[in-house]
């Protein structure tokens, strides 16, 4: 048994599904210890992008910075184009009466004080057509609306109830994020309700991942369970627990899984309840399995020498066909971990997964992302991390199982 | 070469009519057909025939390691009873076996002082103090030509299939049952190991009188360690009686068929009679 663990992380297979898996484990168990956020608590109101999110009522209360840069002439490098410029220093040659060596493109500053002194609609421009007339007023208006630094005010209701002025901020004045009581870096943004995305990410890997556990265990036990009993005890008890088998086997195991989770209220439905019910409907291939390799270990010799050693029924059992067997049913369980999780996935998507007040999961995630448009409304990252996360965990559980199966079937190396 | 018939003790086992069918309908098989047999304390038989023939099914029979669907078995003069676990336990105390296959008849994931504990256990030797274990261990290891010291704390699989089955003969030897049935031991080791494991088998016969049962397909074999010899065609005896007459004198064509087939160190084989 020891060999064959040291062979499996020599494995490569195995090994990079092993780390990956690990990797995926250490965030979701870390992560939400580390984190500033809870993942059920709303922070913002919608779907913020990834990055830092101050609330415009926050920035009220906190006190504005002028700083000390260019504003004026940085806004005007923001709107005009360098035709605009050309017109304006056309403009100022022509009519405002300035020698063209004066004017300094480059210098956005001391060109905008030309124009600001200068300028003057009710030139009579002579030689200018009434529309370039219209063109060169409307330019100098964006101007002056871009220049604007007047103060932007704030209001809120008084003791009486009416809106009044709570303060004003001056348009040139700027907000640290930092010293914003209530500013939020959201490294992958918020959800629909305003839950930090990546909080809530890693805590829905945690859930998942011991939903999938739970339920590859309750159904690897209770498939191993039917298939020894049914393989080793052959006869009547062979025919009943196969008869069993094969009603689960061909009915959709889905179908009985969304029939079980509706007939259970959706106030009972914790990750719990919800592991419990998949455990409970995903067993029969692995009893079938179990079932066929024990049957051809049970004419065994070694078996046949254990029971002449006058072995009980259940030490023959653990000691003589389970060892055997061991190695395929710890694959099995790898894969159920991973289907475990993907049924949680699309039960949440119906609507059918945990109780979603109190618990989140990736299938929730992706239900809420889809329900508030998501997708339409270009919000990414309410989406994209959560496929990523299922894709990357069943990926790695599968990558495990395959590199075990070419531990233990040698056969299967390339 | 056989050693003079020897006296016969009383019977040990004496089978009636023993039938065993396999399937049912369609599939319905008939392995073993109203055979009887009688094999006496101290005995050595030796049950030959081909491939398919049922001489394995048989000893499973005896060995109730499968039920026998018609006749009666009666050992000891009675009608074995191995209906509980409890009679069945106390039945195997009496008669034990050597299989074929020595890389199979082992549990890979049990080291060999589980496999030799357990029978020291099986014969009441559960009290006995850890210094006695070890002894009765290392006698039992030594008459096999094995050192207990070099095993111990082995798995079965670091042995070779001569040492293997030789193992096999030890846990007999700590056991010492009334009856053995050696389901062709030496089919799968070389013959070097072949003529050791024999001899073993003899000298353990002589030790504790213990009768063996040989199924094989070797009528050579059958002829050098064997009293009684039963030839099997198709689930049913065609000849048997003492060694001599049987394999020197025989009568029946499958018999004389089974001898010309054995391979002759000198003069050309006689492949004429194989059909």
């Amino acid at each position: 048994m020891l060999r064959q663990i040291k062979e499996a992380f020599r494995n490569p297979k195995f090994l990079v599904g092993f780390i990956l898996f690990v990797l995926l484990l250490l965030m979701a168990i870390f992560y939400p210890m580390i984190s500033m956020y809870e993942p059920l608590t709303y922070y913002a109101t919608s779907f913020e992008k990834p990055g830092t999110y101050v609330n415009i009522l926050d920035i009220a209360n906190s006190e504005g910075v002028k700083l000390n840069v260019d504003t004026a002439a940085g806004r005007l490098d923001s709107v005009l184009t360098d035709d605009q410029k050309e017109t304006m220093k056309d403009w100022l040659v022509r009519f405002g009466g300035v020698e063209e060596s004066a004017i300094d493109l480059e210098d956005s500053e001391s060109f905008l004080k030309l124009w600001q002194d200068n300028y003057d609609s009710k030139n009579p421009q002579k030689g200018l057509r009434t529309a370039d007339k219209k063109a060169v007023a409307r330019l100098d208006k964006q101007l002056t609306t871009a220049l604007n630094s007047d103060s932007i005010d704030i209001a809120g209701k008084n003791e009486e109830g009416e809106l009044e002025v709570v303060k004003s901020i001056p348009g040139d004045h700027f907000i640290n994020a930092g010293s914003v009581g209530n500013s939020y870096t959201f490294p992958l943004g918020t959800d629909n309700f305003g839950a930090d995305v990546l909080t809530k990410l890693t805590s829905s890997i945690r859930v998942s991942l011991r939903i999938g556990l739970v339920a590859g265990l309750i159904g690897t036990a209770i498939g191993l369970t039917i298939g020894l009993l049914a393989g080793f005890l052959g006869g009547w008890v062979d025919n009943f627990l196969t008869f069993v088998t094969n009603i689960f086997t061909v009915i959709p195991s889905f179908v009985i899984l969304v029939l079980i989770s509706n007939a259970v209220s959706a106030s009972a439905r914790g990750a719990t309840m919800v592991s419990v019910i998949i455990g409970l409907t995903s067993w029969p291939w692995t009893a079938r399995s179990v079932r066929s390799q024990v049957l051809s270990l049970r004419g065994r010799d070694h078996v046949n020498l254990s029971k002449l050693s006058g072995h009980s029924m259940p030490r023959i059992i653990l000691q003589d066909i389970l060892p055997y067997v061991a190695s395929y049913v710890v694959m099995a369980m790898i894969l159920q971990i991973s289907s475990g999780i993907l049924a949680e996935a699309q039960l949440s998507m119906l609507g059918l997964g945990p109780n979603t007040s109190t618990t989140t999961t990736l299938g929730i995630m992706m239900n809420w992302a889809q329900q508030y448009s998501a997708m339409q409304s270009n919000s990414w990252w309410a989406f994209v991390p959560v496929v990523i996360s299922i894709t990357l965990i069943t990926f790695s559980l599968n990558l495990m199982n395959t590199g075990l199966d070419q531990v233990f079937n040698p056969q299967l190396r390339d | 070469m056989a050693e003079m018939a020897r006296e016969l003790g009383k019977s040990v086992l004496k089978g009636e009519n023993i039938t065993k069918v396999f399937g049912y309908g369609k599939t319905r098989t008939e392995a073993v057909k109203k055979v009887n047999f009688d094999f006496h304390e101290g005995e050595v038989i030796s049950i030959v025939g081909e491939s398919g023939s049922g001489k394995t099914t048989i000893a499973r029979m005896i060995l109730g390691l499968i039920t026998i669907t018609e006749g009666t078995l009666l050992f000891n003069g009675q009608p074995r009873d191995i209906s509980s676990g409890k009679k069945r336990k106390e039945y195997w105390k009496n008669i034990q076996a050597v299989f074929q296959d020595p890389f199979s008849s082992f549990n890979m994931f049990n080291k060999i002082d589980d496999l030799l504990l357990d029978c020291i256990n099986m014969t009441g030797g559960k009290h006995k103090s850890d210094k006695e274990k070890f002894d009765m261990m290392t006698e039992a290891c030594s008459f096999v030509n094995l050192k207990y010291a070099e095993l111990t704390n082995k798995y079965p699989f670091e042995l070779s299939g001569g040492q293997m089955q030789r193992l096999m003969i030890a846990r007999i030897f700590l056991l010492k049952p009334k009856i053995l049935i050696a389901d062709e031991p030496t089919s799968m080791v070389d013959a070097c190991s072949r003529a050791t494991i024999l001899d073993m088998l003899m000298k353990l016969r002589d030790e504790i009188g213990m009768t063996i049962i040989f199924i094989t397909h070797d009528i050579g074999l059958a002829y050098y360690v064997s009293d009684s010899v039963y030839i099997m065609e198709h689930g049913a005896f065609v000849e048997a009686g003492p060694a001599e007459d049987v394999i020197i004198h025989p009568k029946a064509d499958y018999t004389k068929r089974l001898i010309s087939d054995v391979p002759k160190i000198y003069g050309e084989w006689d492949l004429s009679t194989v059909g």
